[in-house]
Protein backbone atom coordinates (compact mmCIF):
# COMPACT_ATOMS: atom_id res chain seq x y z
CA UNK A 1 0.00 0.00 0.00
CA UNK A 2 2.86 2.41 0.93
CA UNK A 3 5.78 2.30 -1.44
CA UNK A 4 7.88 4.88 -0.26
CA UNK A 5 7.20 5.10 3.97
CA UNK A 6 9.82 7.04 4.52
CA UNK A 7 8.78 10.11 2.06
CA UNK A 8 5.02 9.41 3.02
CA UNK A 9 6.41 9.93 6.95
CA UNK A 10 8.51 13.08 5.99
CA UNK A 11 5.44 14.61 3.65
CA UNK A 12 3.14 13.82 6.51
CA UNK A 13 5.93 15.99 8.79
CA UNK A 14 6.62 18.82 6.56
CA UNK A 15 2.77 19.38 5.86
CA UNK A 16 2.16 19.74 9.44
CA UNK A 17 5.52 22.19 9.68
CA UNK A 18 4.10 23.98 6.82
CA UNK A 19 0.49 24.36 8.86
CA UNK A 20 -0.77 23.82 12.13
CA UNK A 21 -0.82 20.46 14.45
CA UNK A 22 -4.32 19.80 14.38
CA UNK A 23 -6.70 16.53 12.98
CA UNK A 24 -7.76 18.02 10.13
CA UNK A 25 -4.32 18.54 8.80
CA UNK A 26 -3.37 15.48 9.99
CA UNK A 27 -5.67 13.99 7.77
CA UNK A 28 -5.12 15.96 4.81
CA UNK A 29 -1.69 15.77 4.85
CA UNK A 30 -2.03 11.65 5.03
CA UNK A 31 -4.11 12.01 1.78
CA UNK A 32 -1.51 13.98 0.42
CA UNK A 33 1.59 11.90 1.18
CA UNK A 34 -0.04 9.44 0.52
CA UNK A 35 -1.56 10.26 -2.97
CA UNK A 36 2.36 11.66 -3.93
CA UNK A 37 3.93 8.11 -2.60
CA UNK A 38 1.90 7.07 -5.28
CA UNK A 39 2.65 9.08 -7.61
CA UNK A 40 6.16 8.73 -6.52
CA UNK A 41 6.13 4.81 -7.12
CA UNK A 42 4.30 5.58 -11.03
CA UNK A 43 7.87 7.21 -11.73
CA UNK A 44 9.75 4.19 -10.57
CA UNK A 45 12.91 5.07 -9.74
CA UNK A 46 15.36 3.00 -7.76
CA UNK A 47 14.33 2.26 -4.63
CA UNK A 48 17.26 2.85 -2.12
CA UNK A 49 17.66 -0.04 0.28
CA UNK A 50 17.59 0.82 3.55
CA UNK A 51 18.17 -1.87 5.86
CA UNK A 52 19.51 -0.59 9.33
CA UNK A 53 17.18 2.92 9.19
CA UNK A 54 17.45 3.31 12.82
CA UNK A 55 20.93 4.33 12.45
CA UNK A 56 20.12 7.60 10.49
CA UNK A 57 19.56 9.41 13.48
CA UNK A 58 22.85 8.30 15.08
CA UNK A 59 24.89 9.28 11.41
CA UNK A 60 22.52 12.69 12.14
CA UNK A 61 24.02 13.38 15.22
CA UNK A 62 27.75 12.80 14.27
CA UNK A 63 27.23 14.87 11.20
CA UNK A 64 25.82 17.37 13.58
CA UNK A 65 28.53 17.25 16.19
CA UNK A 66 31.53 17.11 13.32
CA UNK A 67 29.95 20.60 11.51
CA UNK A 68 30.48 22.12 14.66
CA UNK A 69 33.68 21.13 15.26
CA UNK A 70 34.36 22.40 11.41
CA UNK A 71 33.09 25.80 11.67
CA UNK A 72 34.88 26.68 14.79
CA UNK A 73 37.94 25.14 13.31
CA UNK A 74 37.32 26.85 9.18
CA UNK A 75 36.40 30.19 11.14
CA UNK A 76 39.70 30.10 12.66
CA UNK A 77 41.71 29.53 9.50
CA UNK A 78 39.72 32.97 8.10
CA UNK A 79 40.28 34.46 11.16
CA UNK A 80 43.91 34.30 11.46
CA UNK A 81 44.47 35.16 7.56
CA UNK A 82 47.98 35.55 6.90
CA UNK A 83 49.30 35.40 10.18
CA UNK A 84 49.50 31.53 10.42
CA UNK A 85 49.69 29.51 7.16
CA UNK A 86 47.54 27.19 6.46
CA UNK A 87 47.48 24.25 3.44
CA UNK A 88 45.17 23.42 1.15
CA UNK A 89 45.39 20.58 -1.22
CA UNK A 90 43.33 18.05 -3.00
CA UNK A 91 42.92 14.36 -1.86
CA UNK A 92 41.42 11.66 -3.65
CA UNK A 93 39.53 9.26 -1.50
CA UNK A 94 38.54 5.52 -3.00
CA UNK A 95 35.23 4.43 -1.96
CA UNK A 96 33.54 1.43 -1.62
CA UNK A 97 29.99 2.76 -1.24
CA UNK A 98 28.25 2.08 -4.66
CA UNK A 99 24.47 3.01 -4.15
CA UNK A 100 23.77 6.58 -5.57
CA UNK A 101 21.57 7.50 -2.52
CA UNK A 102 24.81 6.68 -0.04
CA UNK A 103 26.55 8.73 -1.73
CA UNK A 104 24.46 11.61 -2.26
CA UNK A 105 23.96 11.83 1.24
CA UNK A 106 27.64 11.57 2.23
CA UNK A 107 28.17 14.43 -0.37
CA UNK A 108 26.08 16.26 1.05
CA UNK A 109 27.99 15.51 4.50
CA UNK A 110 31.18 16.38 2.93
CA UNK A 111 29.74 19.51 1.10
CA UNK A 112 28.08 20.73 4.61
CA UNK A 113 30.87 20.11 6.86
CA UNK A 114 33.07 23.51 6.30
CA UNK A 115 36.63 22.92 5.49
CA UNK A 116 35.96 20.20 3.13
CA UNK A 117 34.70 20.15 -0.72
CA UNK A 118 33.19 17.21 -2.79
CA UNK A 119 35.02 18.19 -6.01
CA UNK A 120 33.98 15.34 -8.33
CA UNK A 121 32.87 11.85 -7.69
CA UNK A 122 34.62 8.81 -10.42
CA UNK A 123 32.25 6.02 -11.08
CA UNK A 124 35.02 4.34 -12.85
CA UNK A 125 37.38 3.91 -9.97
CA UNK A 126 34.47 4.85 -7.83
CA UNK A 127 36.63 7.27 -6.02
CA UNK A 128 36.45 10.98 -5.06
CA UNK A 129 38.22 14.10 -5.30
CA UNK A 130 37.80 16.33 -2.25
CA UNK A 131 39.51 19.60 -1.39
CA UNK A 132 40.63 20.01 1.94
CA UNK A 133 40.78 23.54 3.67
CA UNK A 134 43.93 23.04 6.30
CA UNK A 135 44.82 19.81 5.60
CA UNK A 136 47.30 18.31 8.32
CA UNK A 137 47.56 14.97 7.52
CA UNK A 138 46.21 13.00 4.23
CA UNK A 139 45.59 9.61 5.79
CA UNK A 140 43.76 11.30 8.85
CA UNK A 141 41.32 12.77 6.21
CA UNK A 142 41.04 9.63 4.74
CA UNK A 143 40.27 7.40 7.41
CA UNK A 144 37.69 10.08 8.78
CA UNK A 145 35.80 9.48 6.04
CA UNK A 146 35.83 5.69 5.66
CA UNK A 147 35.54 4.74 9.08
CA UNK A 148 33.17 7.78 10.22
CA UNK A 149 30.37 7.90 7.54
CA UNK A 150 31.28 5.53 4.99
CA UNK A 151 31.24 2.82 7.35
CA UNK A 152 27.81 3.86 8.68
CA UNK A 153 26.57 4.79 5.40
CA UNK A 154 27.46 1.13 3.93
CA UNK A 155 25.48 -0.20 7.23
CA UNK A 156 22.48 1.76 6.28
CA UNK A 157 22.33 1.28 2.98
CA UNK A 158 23.30 -2.49 2.32
CA UNK B 1 0.98 37.64 14.24
CA UNK B 2 4.22 40.24 14.92
CA UNK B 3 5.35 39.72 18.82
CA UNK B 4 7.63 42.10 20.86
CA UNK B 5 10.93 40.84 22.51
CA UNK B 6 9.53 41.68 25.80
CA UNK B 7 6.60 38.52 25.31
CA UNK B 8 9.80 35.86 26.44
CA UNK B 9 11.52 35.51 29.58
CA UNK B 10 14.57 37.43 30.08
CA UNK B 11 16.67 33.90 29.65
CA UNK B 12 15.05 32.70 26.63
CA UNK B 13 16.09 36.31 25.26
CA UNK B 14 19.56 35.56 26.08
CA UNK B 15 19.52 31.73 24.35
CA UNK B 16 17.52 33.29 21.33
CA UNK B 17 20.05 36.41 21.06
CA UNK B 18 23.40 33.90 21.48
CA UNK B 19 21.67 31.81 18.71
CA UNK B 20 21.14 34.68 16.32
CA UNK B 21 24.65 36.21 16.95
CA UNK B 22 26.50 33.07 16.37
CA UNK B 23 24.27 32.46 13.09
CA UNK B 24 25.11 36.01 11.76
CA UNK B 25 28.94 35.87 13.10
CA UNK B 26 29.63 32.81 11.17
CA UNK B 27 27.95 34.60 8.00
CA UNK B 28 29.68 37.08 8.76
CA UNK B 29 33.51 35.03 8.65
CA UNK B 30 32.28 32.96 5.47
CA UNK B 31 31.79 36.30 3.84
CA UNK B 32 34.65 37.41 4.79
CA UNK B 33 36.58 34.47 4.10
CA UNK B 34 35.14 34.58 0.64
CA UNK B 35 37.11 38.18 0.11
CA UNK B 36 40.55 37.11 1.47
CA UNK B 37 41.26 33.49 0.75
CA UNK B 38 43.56 33.21 -2.03
CA UNK B 39 42.22 30.69 -5.19
CA UNK B 40 39.71 29.14 -6.12
CA UNK B 41 39.41 26.19 -4.24
CA UNK B 42 39.76 27.50 -0.76
CA UNK B 43 37.28 30.40 -1.73
CA UNK B 44 34.22 27.84 -1.71
CA UNK B 45 34.39 26.69 1.71
CA UNK B 46 34.12 30.24 3.03
CA UNK B 47 30.52 30.18 2.34
CA UNK B 48 29.43 26.45 3.87
CA UNK B 49 29.87 28.58 7.41
CA UNK B 50 26.92 30.52 6.07
CA UNK B 51 24.81 27.42 5.21
CA UNK B 52 25.60 25.47 7.38
CA UNK B 53 25.47 26.81 11.51
CA UNK B 54 24.96 30.09 10.15
CA UNK B 55 21.89 29.20 8.71
CA UNK B 56 21.47 26.56 11.65
CA UNK B 57 21.51 29.21 14.31
CA UNK B 58 19.50 31.66 13.15
CA UNK B 59 16.78 29.17 12.75
CA UNK B 60 16.78 27.48 16.46
CA UNK B 61 16.77 31.25 17.06
CA UNK B 62 13.60 31.41 15.21
CA UNK B 63 11.72 28.23 16.37
CA UNK B 64 12.94 29.61 20.15
CA UNK B 65 11.72 32.98 20.20
CA UNK B 66 8.12 32.09 17.93
CA UNK B 67 7.46 28.52 19.86
CA UNK B 68 7.82 30.40 23.15
CA UNK B 69 5.91 33.61 22.12
CA UNK B 70 3.23 32.07 20.30
CA UNK B 71 2.71 29.73 23.26
CA UNK B 72 2.68 26.50 20.34
CA UNK B 73 5.12 24.24 18.83
CA UNK B 74 6.33 26.98 15.42
CA UNK B 75 9.04 25.22 13.73
CA UNK B 76 8.71 25.28 10.06
CA UNK B 77 11.91 26.87 9.60
CA UNK B 78 13.61 23.26 10.00
CA UNK B 79 12.33 23.10 6.43
CA UNK B 80 14.54 25.76 5.68
CA UNK B 81 17.77 24.47 7.07
CA UNK B 82 16.99 21.17 5.42
CA UNK B 83 16.45 22.16 2.16
CA UNK B 84 19.34 25.04 2.23
CA UNK B 85 21.28 21.67 3.27
CA UNK B 86 20.19 19.09 0.53
CA UNK B 87 20.46 21.93 -2.25
CA UNK B 88 23.62 23.77 -1.34
CA UNK B 89 25.69 20.73 -2.97
CA UNK B 90 24.39 20.87 -6.28
CA UNK B 91 25.58 24.79 -7.32
CA UNK B 92 28.81 23.67 -5.13
CA UNK B 93 29.69 20.90 -7.52
CA UNK B 94 28.42 22.39 -10.29
CA UNK B 95 30.94 25.95 -9.65
CA UNK B 96 33.80 23.47 -8.58
CA UNK B 97 33.48 20.86 -11.38
CA UNK B 98 33.70 23.95 -13.70
CA UNK B 99 36.69 25.17 -12.18
CA UNK B 100 38.17 21.90 -12.36
CA UNK B 101 37.46 21.53 -16.39
CA UNK B 102 38.79 25.09 -16.92
CA UNK B 103 42.00 24.38 -14.75
CA UNK B 104 42.43 20.95 -16.30
CA UNK B 105 41.85 22.08 -19.91
CA UNK B 106 44.51 25.11 -19.54
CA UNK B 107 47.10 22.16 -18.37
CA UNK B 108 46.87 23.88 -14.63
CA UNK B 109 49.65 22.15 -12.99
CA UNK B 110 48.14 23.10 -9.56
CA UNK B 111 45.11 20.66 -10.18
CA UNK B 112 44.84 16.86 -10.17
CA UNK B 113 44.34 15.09 -13.25
CA UNK B 114 41.52 12.95 -14.26
CA UNK B 115 41.88 9.75 -12.94
CA UNK B 116 42.05 7.38 -15.82
CA UNK B 117 39.97 4.03 -16.25
CA UNK B 118 43.06 2.17 -14.62
CA UNK B 119 41.93 0.15 -11.39
CA UNK B 120 44.12 2.05 -8.87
Amino acid sequence: MLPYPLLTVFLLVMWLLLNRFTLGHVLLGGMVAVCSSWAMAALRPDKPKLRRWYLLPKLFGVVMLDIIRSNIAVSRVILQGRAKEHRSAFINVPLELRDPTALAILSIIVTGTPGSAWLEYDSRNSSVLLHVLDLVDDDEWRDLLKNRYEKLLLEIFS
Amino acid sequence: MIYSAADIPVWMAVVVAFFVLAGAALALIGAIGFLRLPTFYERIHAPTLATSWGTGGIMCASILFFSVAGGRLVAHEVLIGVFITVTTPVTFMLLARAALHRDRFENNPKVPRRTGPVKL
